[in-house]
């Protein structure tokens, strides 16, 4: 059975986690175009080899990044989101007219 | 007297057909090239030659014809979808494999089974129904059938109440067929080299060149060939493909395992698949059983095979044929499958002018060879885009109008 390293609970079972989608720098939802925002929400890199992306341990239902090959099914290291993210992202949108 | 049979092996009377044109030097330019010899790239060169008349044509395959996910699939031939866009396109498809072996003069073995689809709760009768509605307005032989009917069909199924997810009806798919899956590339590839199409096998293309929003040549390991235009046919690497030509695909690869059995007796005539259970099983005419449907949680671009989805597809199996229990694995394996958002393909243009997409191959390859040997062929030659594939486009995701394929295998997952 392949074990994950949780950031938080340590080495778990990988059926106890979920995967989560590739890491992406999400466009500025106050200014990008629909196309854009389409790209960012249904497009994938789909990378033969080195990847970052999300994950959840399941159970404990704690976000974290790994980077893992995908052609050799290889764990590299998993991190909390704290590496990448300082700054909460608010998303209150401009109000607008109905 | 079998020794008579020497003759004709001996004799130059008899020479050896073969079955493909052997390798030769890529020429400096081919009307059309198709990236990826499986079965789709050589059943678009086959309508191209034979309905089109273009035959300065090259498959170009990495590898060898047929041996990616043409050779990893499990032979479902089905059309009980649920979009108006999937049943239509998939209905075709069945249309045309029953007079496949006609058309090449080359036996395909289809074998028209049946496919019975399992009901373990009240939300898949209800889905059932609604899907059985949908395909008989399309045409489809499609009908919501009760336990008594079932145990009919299949007598060997494990109907007891007491099992974990007791069977409460089925949807019964009358036009459900396998069909020899080497068989179909191989006889797409003979009747396309025959007419004049080059296939290059152990050919890979390195890299495309594109000038002013055009492809004008491709590079291989081989050299490289100008072209007039290029289709794309390569499921489960349709990503790295797409993106030599600068074009970012929906598309995430995920393995898709099966195993299958050694031979037995016929016992097992339909096609039995289970969304509850994830798994479905049928037998083949040499007496293997196959049992597929395991997706690996996770993408990977890894076709190995795992201890966990052995048992998990072992348990799923014998929940539904106990007297499975002493049948021996004769092997298990993996297909990379494209997953897209909407688990329908991505057939037709792209935002390069003349490369051509046929891409999104999840768990519905197979079943759309010939029909999508038609639409793609009739795309490149007349640079008009078929009614049929036109809701597959690639388009469709930036303008949020995705084909909600929830009749697809994988969509129950």
């Amino acid at each position: 059975m392949k074990l994950l390293t949780c950031p938080l609970n340590g080495k778990r079972n990988i059926s106890e986690f979920t995967y989560g989608g590739e890491y992406h720098v999400m466009p500025d939802h106050r200014t990008s175009s629909a196309r854009d925002w389409a790209e960012h929400v249904f497009f994938h890199d789909n990378v033969a080899g080195l990847v970052t992306e999300w994950w959840c341990h399941s159970a404990s239902s704690f976000w974290f990044l790994a980077e893992r090959n995908t052609i050799t099914d290889e764990v590299i290291r998993t991190f909390k989101a704290d590496e990448i993210y300082q700054q909460r992202v608010e998303f209150t949108a401009p109000e607008t007219e109905v | 007297m079998p020794f008579g049979l020497l003759k004709y092996g001996l004799s130059k009377n008899y020479p050896a057909k073969h079955h493909f044109t052997p390798a030769k030097e890529l020429k400096k330019h081919y009307d059309v090239i198709i990236i990826g010899g499986g079965g789709h790239g050589a059943a678009i060169a086959y309508n191209l030659a034979k309905y089109h008349g273009i035959t300065n044509v090259a498959i170009l395959e990495k590898s060898y014809l047929g041996g990616g996910n043409t050779a990893r699939n499990t032979a479902v031939i089905r059309s009980n979808y649920l979009t108006e866009a999937g049943v239509k396109f998939y209905s075709e498809s069945v249309k045309l494999f029953n007079n496949l072996s006609n058309e090449f003069n080359y036996n395909v073995m289809m074998e028209n089974r049946g496919q019975l689809t399992l009901a373990h709760s009240d939300a898949a009768i209800r889905s059932f129904r609604w899907r059985a509605e949908v395909n008989q307005h399309l045409g489809v032989r499609s009908e919501l059938v009760d336990r008594q009917t079932i145990a009919e069909l299949v007598p060997n199924l494990n109907m007891s109440e007491d099992s974990r997810f007791p069977i409460m009806a089925g949807l019964w798919h009358a036009d459900g067929a396998t069909a020899r899956h080497d068989a179909v590339a191989w006889g797409y590839a003979k009747g396309a080299c025959d007419r004049g199409v080059e296939l290059h096998q152990l050919t890979e293309v390195e890299d495309i060149e594109i000038t002013n929003g055009r492809v004008t040549a491709v590079k291989t390991n081989r050299g490289r060939v100008e072209c007039g235009s290029v289709v794309q046919a390569v499921a489960g690497a349709s990503s790295i493909v797409a993106k030599k030509a600068g074009i970012p695909l929906p598309i995430h690869c995920y393995p898709l395992q099966a195993m299958v059995t050694q031979p037995y007796k016929p016992i097992l005539t339909p096609h039995v698949s289970s969304p509850q259970v994830h798994v479905y099983v049928h037998q083949t005419s040499r007496g293997e059983f196959v049992i597929g449907g395991g997706s690996d949680p996770y993408p990977l671009y890894n076709t190995r095979a795992t201890l966990d989805q052995r048992e998990s597809l072992s348990a799923a199996a014998l929940e539904l044929f106990p007297f499975l229990s002493q049948a021996r694995l004769l092997r298990q394996w993996a297909g990379t499958t494209d997953m897209t958002p909407d688990y329908s393909p991505i057939m037709g243009l792209s935002p390069v002018e003349n490369y051509y997409l046929d891409a999104g191959w999840g768990t519905w390859g197979f079943k759309a060879t010939p029909i999508c040997g038609v639409t793609m062929a009739e795309l490149v030659a007349t640079k008009k885009v078929p009614d049929l594939i036109k809701p597959f486009e690639l388009e469709r995701f930036y303008r949020f109008e995705q084909v909600n394929e929830a009749g697809a295998t994988a969509a129950s997952h």
